[in-house]
């Protein structure tokens, strides 16, 4: 989807804060993230339009990035970190377990995550940018059910805090 | 065994993690304080105070600082300041608790550099998984805006500063310093060959500095206290404090600010609680990922960074000490690690593009009971094009320092278990039977 006119006036702010605005490529993509769950290819032709770059370069990025999601994603984006310091402390179980747990639910997309910087919670995940940890199977199906519940106020898809997004078409507020 | 924390980048956020990211709790405790003072000296004695203090960037090469800022040419500008806070060398997490403890004393260092180079704009590039950070330290940013600290003529001085808060968006190669500044630009995070460096062409291929935010957050307290105090710690050229990410199979794993000087195993034993469940020691990792491995034999030697390159022959780098344990498997952690490598390389330079997948490849098989005789040997000699030398500091082949890293866990291995590893292998190969041989992996 093209940017809705409040976000399209977030974006033109932002890339007015750059010195020059093709830094602005990230911080868009994770705005149109935010509203559409994921990047759309209608979203790179418009971060494209806006910068003044060819789609391919904004393409380019997008892929090389993680965190951006070329595909729709459940509103719940569960990241387990199986690098070394969870390896030794039950990360690969902890992904095993969540993966067949919620395989097949449309709200809920398990992914393995290279390391996050907060090995001191390892074994360690995030739920939409939000850290967790220490966790086993168990905990961390609790936790992500009370996400599901609306008990725990998820981030958006791209780890905005919710109150800071403008539009009605985002991943806020997850219930 | 006696070891204690030396605190001062952390101390604060230590003392009242209930509401230090908060700008009344910072100002209540004299945040910008540092930034008064500094307003009032000129830019060239900022830059000797911190020459003076002997700091060195906490991100991983270590470079002096002070010196790092009096390379940029002088009279061109405009001049831009980007402090990378992409932190995404494995188990380093030090970054992330200053960004979401203590944003106001990053804030301050980063305007008080920027003001000691006579940059204009800084951007403060921060990890895009850090979601309560970016959080915070955008609501500390906009506080300090409010207040007068960030902004046009700050206090009163005249100097004009915007800093902007930039979330990349998962890559470790941003953590790179000239990844960043393709990064910044909108690109894919490719590094860029040096020279020209940073200082002289950076970002928008202007005059550029990069700093680590422990070691912004460090220079608040250096224009508070003095150069001289701050190198009045520390051992040898390794000034200060340092903080320490500890993790794996330790009993008490965080982030340790200690004196450099302190020892390997004041650290882990004293501060971490040692190694979980009483086992033994199998080995550990004392700089992040990139760094070669030590184990017990060298637990006694201090944290000082030139003597660990020259006698240990690796590095503090981050500052990630990973503690594993004797049931571990070193095969299985070098695996791991090369997996690591192989979805992080760019793909700008061939030898790491193609060797980390390879290196991958291969340390699976040998860790999974499916290696054959020759693997690490066979490792060995084409990882001699990934990190000539096979030592530490290795050559390089690669314009970052990716590539050559890619070595240091089989180059670890090498050093402390080949006959034991060509033992296993051997064992493994023969155990399958010769027809499995050539059809694993």
């Amino acid at each position: 989807m093209a940017f809705s006119p409040s976000n399209l006036e977030a974006a033109r702010e932002l890339l007015a804060r750059y010195p020059q605005k093709k830094s602005a490529v990230l911080p868009l993509l994770h705005l149109a993230q935010d509203q559409d769950g994921y990047v759309t290819p209608e979203a790179i032709e418009e971060v494209a339009d806006l910068l003044d770059l060819t789609p391919a370069l904004v393409l380019g990025t997008c892929t090389f990035y993680t965190m951006f999601k070329r595909e729709p994603v459940g509103k719940l984006l569960v990241s387990v970190c199986t690098n070394v310091s969870c390896l030794v402390n039950g990360g690969p179980d902890l992904l095993t377990h969540l993966q067949r747990r919620y395989a097949g639910d449309p709200d809920v997309t398990v992914e393995e995550v290279e390391c996050i910087a907060a090995c001191d919670l390892a074994p360690v995940l995030q739920v939409n940018y939000e850290f967790h940890g220490p966790l086993t199977g168990e905990t961390a199906v609790e936790l992500v059910e009370a996400y599901k519940r609306g008990e725990r106020v998820a981030r958006t898809i791209s780890g905005t805090a919710v109150k800071a997004v403008k539009s009605p078409g985002s991943n806020a507020g997850v219930s | 065994m006696a070891a204690e924390e030396k605190r001062v980048v952390t101390k604060f956020l230590r003392e009242r993690p209930q509401d230090s990211f908060t700008i009344d709790a910072a100002l209540e405790n004299g945040a910008y304080e540092a930034l008064r003072k500094a307003l009032a000296m000129t830019p060239e004695d900022i830059v000797t105070e911190v020459t003076t203090s002997g700091l060195r960037g906490r991100g991983g090469a270590g470079f002096g600082t002070g010196q790092k800022w009096s390379f940029l040419p002088k009279g061109v500008f405009p001049r831009y300041l980007a402090v990378n806070g992409d932190e995404g060398e494995p188990s380093t997490f030090k970054d992330h608790m200053l960004v979401e403890g203590d944003p106001h004393q990053l804030i301050e260092g980063v305007i008080i550099t920027a003001f000691a180079i006579q940059a204009h704009h800084a951007f403060i590039y921060l990890r895009g998984e850090f979601g309560l950070g970016a959080e915070r330290l955008g609501k500390a940013l906009q506080e300090a805006y409010d207040r007068g600290f960030v902004g046009q003529d700050i206090l009163g001085s005249g100097y004009d500063l915007e800093i902007i808060l930039h979330r990349g968006a998962g890559c470790y190669i941003a953590g790179d310093e000239t990844g960043l500044l393709s990064s910044l630009e909108g690109e894919r995070a490719m590094p860029r060959i040096k020279p020209p460096f940073p200082a002289v062409q950076g970002v928008y291929a202007a005059p550029t500095i990069v700093n680590n935010i422990e070691t912004m957050s460090t220079v608040p307290h250096i224009i508070n206290h003095g150069g001289e105090w701050y190198a009045s710690m520390g051992v040898n050229r390794s000034t200060g404090t340092r903080i320490f990410s500890v993790s794996g199979n330790v009993e008490k794993p965080g982030n340790y600010e200690v004196e450099l000087g302190t020892t390997f195993r004041e650290l882990i034993y004293g501060l971490a609680g040692g190694v979980k469940d009483g086992k033994g020691m199998g080995f550990f990792i004392p700089g992040g990922a990139s760094s070669p491995w030590l184990r017990e034999e060298h637990l006694d030697a201090p944290l000082d960074m030139d003597a660990v390159q020259s006698e240990l022959k690796t590095m503090l780098g981050s500052g990630a000490i990973m503690v594993f344990d004797e049931t571990v498997d070193p095969i299985l952690v070098a695996w791991r690690l090369a997996k690591f490598f192989a979805h992080e390389s760019c793909g700008k330079c061939t030898p790491c593009r193609e060797g980390s997948g390879w290196l991958e490849k291969i340390l699976y098989r040998m860790a999974h009971g499916y290696g054959r005789p020759e693997d690490l040997d066979l490792l060995l000699g084409f990882g001699n094009n990934l990190a000539p030398g096979l030592s530490w500091p290795p050559g390089m082949t690669t314009i970052c320092q990716l590539g050559p890293s890619t070595m240091s866990p089989v180059v670890s291995l090498r050093n402390y278990w080949y006959d034991e590893i060509k033992e296993r292998l051997a064992a493994d190969a023969a155990r399958r039977g010769s027809i499995e041989v050539s059809a694993a992996v």
